[in-house]
């Protein structure tokens, strides 16, 4: 009884390994195969289309509405110690530093990342990545590393336009709405949030998710149990792995940096 | 849809993405304060500069015209050496400018706040402003209050 429960544990930590070593090799091939996926250009820019354009109205929307509660929020709270004119620099800093990156990547493994995993997990059940070895190609090569690149790139724009609708929508709701001074909320703003800090900060983090969001929906995909069952498992654990992973290290980036 | 317009589109995509780091870092945050011209040096000795802090604010007359680029501390005179960059527009301001540390409201940051003198001469690249003014503690003020206090209640 004791030594199946032993047994159990020890079987899963196994796996665990295993998959984090098949995970290990894979972006280690696809990091390898991208000098010479640079020269095709027209598939990466396809899949910046798919993975990154196609995202771009859910971080649009959420990003305005995410800017337009911190704005509501924050002046109810700033506005009891009589300075609502800090507002700015709240929407500002909390979007940029935090919200910024963490709710696009989690949005970005929401839409983009389970669709990458689906179409991957599809073509391997479909046995096209078969074919494609069949035919000499690699299907690293040629699937995974444009939509690997396509993510990384794709993740830190949107959470810069994230970060700066959220701004422009804490502005709408701030003065547009509740009356705080239009040039206090912007020289506030600029008063307080360095450059190097709060925003190089936040695009590395962005960088950081932008990266591991689409590693994980990658690697699921092609680790897949090719059955429609397996597929559909693989989706949902893309979603599920890469919001924690984010917010694990989100909260190891912010110790490092702040 | 064709290659043609896939590629329109993601060049958009990416401008839209370029466009709003580059309004994260103008509009939001401070690069165009300091981003500008490099300005002229000056710095002066103040006894106490507690609460100051690098790139706090130097005004005159309220308005911003410079920023604190580096708080030293002198071991020969154990004051405090602020040394501020002041915009290069700015540069008539009198030899004879006092500079005195200053509190934006009640519990703000503390900030330079420069009066000017009456000197036919300007402040150049380098110079020292003579007279300063301590920044105020708060803790300071309360004892020196209590102490009168104490003491005109003993004369009594």
């Amino acid at each position: 009884m004791v030594l199946d429960l032993i047994q159990e544990l020890g079987h899963k930590g196994l796996k665990f390994f295993q998959r984090l070593g098949r995970a290990s090799i894979l972006i280690g091939h696809i990091l390898l195969s991208i000098p010479a996926m640079l020269p095709r250009v027209a598939l990466l820019v396809q899949q910046i289309f798919s993975v990154g354009v196609l995202s771009l109205l859910i971080i649009l929307v959420s990003g305005l509405f995410v800017g337009m509660v911190l704005g509501l929020q924050g002046y109810n709270t700033l506005v009891d110690f009589g300075s609502e004119e800090a507002l700015g620099v709240m929407v500002a800093l909390s979007l940029v530093r935090e919200l910024g990156p963490v709710v696009a990547a989690l949005l970005f493994a929401g839409r983009a990342g389970s669709a990458l995993t689906a179409e991957i997990g599809l073509m391997k059940a479909t046995e096209q990545l078969s074919a494609m070895e069949m035919m000499a190609v690699d299907p690293i090569q040629r699937v995974l590393t444009p939509r690997f690149l396509a993510g990384f790139i794709s993740m830190p724009l949107l959470a810069a336009i994230f970060s700066a609708v959220g701004v422009i929508g804490g502005y709408f709701v701030g003065v547009g709405l509740l009356g705080v001074d239009d040039g206090a909320y912007w020289s506030q703003m600029q008063a307080k949030v360095d450059l190097y800090d709060d925003i190089y900060n936040g695009v590395i983090k962005s960088i950081v998710f932008g990266g591991v969001v689409t590693w994980i929906a990658v690697f699921e995909g092609y680790d897949a149990v090719p059955t429609s069952e397996g597929v559909s498992r693989a989706t949902t654990r893309t979603v599920v792995h890469s919001s924690l992973a984010v917010l694990g290290l989100d909260f190891i980036l912010t110790a490092i940096m702040f | 849809m064709n290659t043609k317009q896939t590629e329109i589109i993601v060049g958009l995509f990416v401008a839209a993405g370029l466009a709003a780091l580059f309004m994260l870092a103008m509009k939001v945050s401070n690069l165009n304060i300091y981003s500008q011209d490099e300005g002229y040096e000056v710095e002066a000795h103040f006894d106490d500069v507690s609460g100051l802090k690098v790139r706090s604010a130097v005004t005159m007359a309220g308005v911003r015209i410079g920023q604190v680029s580096a708080i030293i501390f002198d071991p020969q005179t154990f004051e405090a050496v602020v040394k501020m960059r002041i915009e290069s527009r700015y540069n008539t301001l009198p030899k004879d400018t006092s500079a005195s540390i200053l509190t934006a409201g009640l519990l703000g940051e503390k900030y330079i706040g420069l009066e000017a003198g009456g000197d036919e001469e300007n402040l150049k690249d380098k110079d020292r402003i003579k007279l300063t003014q301590d920044s105020l503690v708060l803790e300071k003020l309360i004892s020196r209050f209590v102490d009168k206090f104490v003491d005109s209640g003993d004369k009594k």
